[in-house]
């Protein structure tokens, strides 16, 4: 699994760094950011789903 | 249709005739907002007030805030102001970026951002901890305090102050304009006029004084020379300062006084949250939603049909994050407070272009606000749950709040 944010659509909601912390950061500006490049762990699939379901943008783009 | 009088009378039909400043609606806008949500007009229209539609459900309320072309921000505040506040010195001064458009919203907003960024409102996190346990100190030994205006009114204003580089002293007069601005000028237009008069002098004085005597690290020196990169005006300056204080004020306030209000009839929630400190901020989402402050308001652009709705150009737009919020169709249990909720799409600081700019310094506190009440005061109480008054309108929250502990 990989995860993007679609910069278009994220708004600096940050509801996926308060999701997954461990794979959502923030920019200068408060945009969403990915922590992680690459495969994700599957240890953490399940909060990159979390992360992607709690964005009132649907700005999260997950790869599998 | 502007005054209270005029505007008062009991409401038959919530879906035709909603008026947003019923004293019951005020009190508890929930079960009127479910009546309407689950009615056969879920977007609800009331000629209250200059008239405005009241989408209910939160796919409704999303999908109006993302069309920022045909429903436009050229006004936030539901009840048209008075025509004085066009004219004078201050006449094209608004609230950007909560009251820009495109193109301009762009660099309005792109400005101030980095300033809310979540690493860059970390830095005041001590300081409101400090304030938050210096007003605890103040009633801590009487046993009982008003959470509302003895704790949750100070905070806010008082990190503003600081943020904006002005006299944290003047921490009540602030209250006041911006009260008269947001809470009682709603149904009083001299009142309005005068608090944004008032507001608006105050930062035309900041903005000379720093002209004169810039400061190092300071928010509104920092915009006065940005000029370079932006167009930059002093009305945007003037405007951007009035934007920090009406909306940074009362806007959390309400959100920490809220969550105080729940969690002092809530001993299961308090204990859950000293045994499993992880949980905060799945909490404060959660709080959030469930007591979202903030409506703000949409103005129609032109003539457009919306889900069956007749909507005409210059047409007001209620916009309730606290209704959407509560909708079961996105929610499970919506009106239950469930603290390890784990799927939270909310809208409290709404969604599309105009997501609250401040929204992680009002996360941050709200979490120390309530993380420093529960350390200091792990059990309390409401005095009497009858005498809990509120405000209402655009901000939902108590105001008068009184606990015994």
């Amino acid at each position: 699994m990989r995860v993007k944010v679609d910069a278009d659509s994220c708004q600096g909601q940050q509801m996926c760094s308060i999701a997954a912390p461990e794979i959502f950061g923030s920019d200068e500006l408060g945009h969403a950011t990915v922590l992680i490049e690459g495969d994700l762990p599957s240890e953490l699939h399940a909060k990159a789903r979390r992360a992607q379901a709690n964005c009132p943008e649907d700005a999260i783009i997950i790869e599998e | 249709m502007s005054t209270l009088e005029e505007n008062a009378g009991p409401v038959n039909d919530p879906t035709t005739d909603y008026n947003i400043f019923d004293p019951e609606f005020v009190r508890d806008p929930y079960p009127t907002m479910h009546e309407i949500r689950e009615s056969k007009c879920p977007i609800a229209h009331s000629n209250r007030w200059g008239g405005s539609w009241f989408p209910t459900r939160y796919d409704d309320v999303v999908a109006i805030a993302q069309e920022h072309e045909i429903f436009t921000s050229r006004d936030i505040i539901v009840v048209p102001r008075a025509a004085a506040q066009a004219e004078g010195p201050y006449a094209g001064v608004a609230a950007p970026p909560i009251t820009s458009d495109p193109p301009d919203h762009h660099w309005h907003r792109r400005l101030i951002l980095p300033v809310f960024a979540p690493q860059s409102v970390a830095k005041y996190e001590q300081g409101t901890r400090d304030l938050c346990n210096q007003l605890i100190d103040t009633f801590i030994a009487k046993g009982e305090a008003d959470a509302g205006t003895d704790y949750a009114q100070q905070i806010p204003v008082r990190v503003i102050a600081t943020m904006l580089g002005v006299p944290t002293e003047m921490a009540d007069e602030f209250t006041g304009w911006v009260r008269g601005v947001l809470e009682v000028g709603l149904t009083d237009p001299k009142v309005r006029l005068e608090s944004r008069l008032k507001i608006l002098n105050f930062f035309r004085q900041q903005l000379d004084d720093r002209r004169k005597n810039p400061r190092e690290d300071d928010l509104i020196t920092d915009l006065l020379n940005s000029g370079d990169k932006y167009p930059v005006t002093d009305q945007y300056v003037l405007g951007v300062c009035n934007l920090m204080l009406v909306a940074g004020i009362d806007t959390t306030w309400s959100a920490i006084g809220s969550s105080l209000w729940h969690l002092a009839q809530h001993p299961e929630h308090r204990q859950q949250l000293r045994e499993s400190p992880e949980m905060w901020p799945t909490a404060i989402e959660e709080l959030l939603r469930a007591y979202s402050p903030v409506t703000m308001a949409r103005i129609v652009d032109r003539d457009t049909e919306f889900q069956g709705c007749p909507m005409k150009a210059g047409d007001r737009i209620l916009m309730s994050f606290p209704a959407a919020n509560r909708d079961p169709r996105q929610f499970d249990q919506p009106n239950e407070v469930i603290l390890d909720r784990e799927h939270n799409r909310h809208v409290a600081f709404g969604s599309g272009i105009h997501r609250c700019a401040g929204s992680n310094l009002a996360r941050l506190e709200l979490r120390v606000a309530l993380q420093v009440w529960l350390e200091r005061i792990p059990e309390f109480s409401l005095v009497d749950p009858a005498s809990v008054t509120w405000a209402g309108g655009q901000v939902h929250g108590p105001r008068i709040c009184r606990v015994r502990f």
